[in-house]
């Protein structure tokens, strides 16, 4: 303690007598945080744990408390309106119920206890140091419009997994093919149904999920893979380096959809198949953007010292080289997202896609293309599903960039 | 930059190399047998056999990939198995509708990308800029074939329902009566059939480059050289023009070059939607099939285009950029 004080004073220009250092708004919010909340009253917290916001709401956190209620709102209504097919559930017990209920559920528990711990646990946290994974999460957070399209991402997701939950109609059963088959959009379907009567809002959402999981899945396999490739031939150079990216080079040559039509349509598209090879097929970006970034840094004094304390390479890669190079690999990761949604689509536009009866947004533009004339709803609304969602991963793809580089922050 | 242009040359052989036999061994270890469309599935073992025989393909993996290597290397693609013509024949029939098509939008994407690129940044943050952002990266997020689609629904089909002027033919090169038009009339139609294809393929590229130019010119626009020159009393627009937009220029050659797969992956979806009877409809149609050398020398072909296209970019990045010596 004796030790400490002097330092401390010494390092506070206002203590030491010097003239006040200027202080721009955003770090005095900073400091202000830094400074520790006075402790919530035990009401708001009770208020809380009854209903999950009015807490926050009592102690003048509008905005955050207002969020709460409404989400925990909607989620009750949700409950209370298909209480019919979540009785249902138990009944019958399909997976695709199954996941949906549980999501329900889970969701208003994490909301529940997400409410609680920022009353009693967040708010009395002092955050000592900026990280630089802080510091970008507030450049993120400021950021309106890469907001907007996070919070599509999480409607479109929650939308998916709530699908048997949300959907007016059975997305796959066929109907009355004259009475309820081409229906413009109407009150009843709200963006029509197809050739056989299924009603196409039902089938967009349940396509969400095929969209979503490729767009997901593929990416993930195809940033580790280029990950490893990039920070292996970037760090250990020589004749491994050329030979990788000699041969990420070729992959890059190669027309992608003409290797992913020849390779989905010579074997048996099934949904793993497709996500596989559009993982296999997009790791190129990821690895040059790896090596360059590793190349720089192998030059770094933490890295020379690792080696100097005789660490082996694999930790170094693994421990020092992928962490620093992850923030441009995240970048590429989201739009990738984007991008993988939009391949999908393109196979199954082509007919190379999930096997039917699963709806795709991509097989239903396909459908809706051979009756573009005569029921312009059938192509338009899948569609459109597909440029919402990737508009959505690239606008939070621009926010990550832009937070994440220092040099873009303004 | 002879030298460089021949050492750049030669490296694209094993990789081309590389790629015909990715496309070699991915055919013909797939499951499937490309004779299967000859015969109904009552027929003999000894009838298959034969069959298997006439196309070497009982012949071992290897066998069969040095026999095909040292014909396509010649230059003997084979005969379709589905259109029973040599391979050759339909591709020069195909290629030149492709080049017209795809050099066309390569053009335009250029041009527009460039210009609304670089006129965004000269009004950063206004709402001019906003407004092109939004609409840009709308269309970036559009696929090809969802646009192609729109853009007929609206131009080729409701432009007739609701009388505008412009009417566009949805499907095709040529219009029916195309044999019966005079000269300048056949041009028209022509271009009126091009209109709805190359403007599918030029919007979502163009969006792409836009957005970079803009970064571009917005990073050379901070540069100290720019000051100079404003400084140096220059009018703003040679500014601009001259000295900032023609150092942003650099990075998008590189960046047109690495298009170039999507471009010709656009004209798969433009084939199809459009009807375009270029390269993108033969190699769905062949693979389809199974009509394996025309997979082959079709695929091998847009990998030669990209590969073509790349260098061809890399030699414009000299030329814009003096500073860049290739020795």
């Amino acid at each position: 303690m004796d030790d400490a004080a002097p330092r401390s004073i010494a390092s506070d220009p206002e203590s030491a007598g010097s003239t006040p250092v200027p202080v721009r708004e955003e770090e005095r919010g900073a400091i202000a945080a830094e400074r520790p909340p006075a402790p919530v009253p035990r009401r708001a917290v009770l208020l809380s744990a009854v209903l999950p916001g009015a807490g926050h709401v009592a102690i003048g956190a509008w905005a955050r408390g207002l969020l709460v209620l409404l989400g925990w709102g909607l989620l009750l209504a949700l409950a209370y309106l298909t209480r019919g097919r979540l009785a249902a559930v138990r009944r019958t017990s399909t997976l695709d119920d199954d996941v949906a209920a549980a999501t329900l559920l889970g969701l208003l528990v994490l909301l529940w206890a997400w409410a609680l711990y920022d009353l009693l646990v967040a708010r009395r946290r002092v955050h000592v140091r900026d990280s630089q994974w802080r510091i970008a999460a507030r450049h993120f957070r400021r950021n309106r419009t890469a907001l907007a399209g996070l919070g599509v991402i999480v409607v479109l997701y929650l939308a998916a997994l709530l699908a048997p939950l949300i959907a007016p109609h059975d997305p796959i059963a066929i109907g009355d093919l004259v009475r309820t088959g081409f229906l413009p959009p109407s009150r009843e379907y709200w963006l029509g149904t197809d050739r056989f009567g299924r009603d196409v809002l039902s089938r967009i959402l349940y396509g969400a999920r095929i969209s979503l999981s490729i767009g997901f899945v593929a990416t993930a396999i195809s940033v580790t893979v280029g990950l490893l490739l990039g920070a292996v031939a970037g760090y250990v150079g020589g004749r491994v380096d050329a030979l990788l990216m000699r041969f990420t080079d070729m992959v890059l040559a190669f027309p992608r959809l003409i290797l992913l039509i020849l390779v989905v349509a010579l074997f048996e598209p099934s949904l793993g198949v497709i996500i596989v090879v559009l993982g296999l097929t997009q790791w190129p970006g990821t690895t040059r953007i790896v090596r360059g970034e590793v190349l720089s840094l192998r030059e770094r004094e933490f890295i020379q010292a690792a080696h100097a304390l005789g660490m082996r390479r694999t930790r170094i890669i693994l421990r020092h080289l992928v962490p620093n190079v992850l923030a441009p690999v995240i970048v590429a990761a989201t739009l990738g997202v984007g991008n993988t949604i939009v391949l999908e689509a393109g196979l199954s536009f082509l007919g190379l896609g999930v096997p039917e009866p699963t709806p795709s947004w991509g097989k239903m533009v396909a459908e809706g293309s051979e009756v573009l004339f005569g029921a312009w709803w059938l192509a338009t609304f899948p569609g459109l599903a597909i440029v919402v969602t990737v508009l959505a991963f690239n606008l939070v793809g621009d926010g990550l960039r832009d937070a994440l580089d220092p040099r873009l922050r303004s | 930059m002879g030298t460089y242009l021949l050492k750049r040359l030669l490296g694209a052989i094993p990789l081309l190399l590389g790629v015909a036999t990715l496309i070699f061994f991915v055919l013909n270890l797939a499951p499937g047998d490309p004779t299967a469309r000859f015969y109904s599935p009552a027929a003999s073992p000894e009838v298959i056999e034969q069959l298997r025989r006439t196309y070497g393909l009982d012949q071992p993996i290897i066998v069969r990939y040095l026999a095909w290597l040292r014909a396509f290397v010649t230059g003997d693609f084979g005969s379709s198995l589905a259109q029973g013509r040599p391979v050759i024949d339909i591709i020069l029939d195909a290629l030149p509708n492709t080049i017209l098509l795809t050099g066309t939008s390569l053009v335009l994407v250029f041009l527009l990308g460039v210009a609304i690129g670089a006129y965004q940044a000269v009004r950063q943050h206004r709402w001019a800029d906003r407004v092109l952002s939004v609409v840009g990266l709308f269309f970036y997020s559009m696929p090809s074939f969802w646009l192609g689609l729109m853009l007929m629904l609206l131009f080729a089909y409701q432009a007739y329902q609701w009388n505008w002027p412009i009417a566009l033919p949805p499907t095709g090169m040529t219009s029916i009566d195309y044999d019966f038009l005079s000269p300048a009339g056949k041009i028209l139609d022509r271009i009126r059939h091009m209109i709805l294809p190359v403007t599918t393929l030029t919007l979502v590229l163009a969006a792409g480059i836009a957005r970079y130019t803009r970064g571009q010119m917005l990073e050379v626009i901070r540069q100290d050289y720019i000051r100079t020159a404003r400084a140096k009393g220059l009018p703003e627009r040679t500014v601009i023009l001259k000295h900032a937009l023609r150092n942003s220029l650099i990075p998008v050659i590189t960046l047109l070059g690495l298009y170039l797969p999507f471009l010709f992956s656009g004209t798969v979806f433009v084939g199809t939607i459009f009807a375009w009877p270029g390269m993108g409809r033969e190699i769905v149609n062949a693979i389809a099939q199974r009509d394996y050398p025309l997979v082959m020398a079709t695929t091998f072909l847009f990998a030669l285009l990209v590969v073509l296209g790349s260098l061809i970019a890399d030699v414009l990045y000299a030329v814009a950029d003096p500073r860049i010596r290739y020795d």
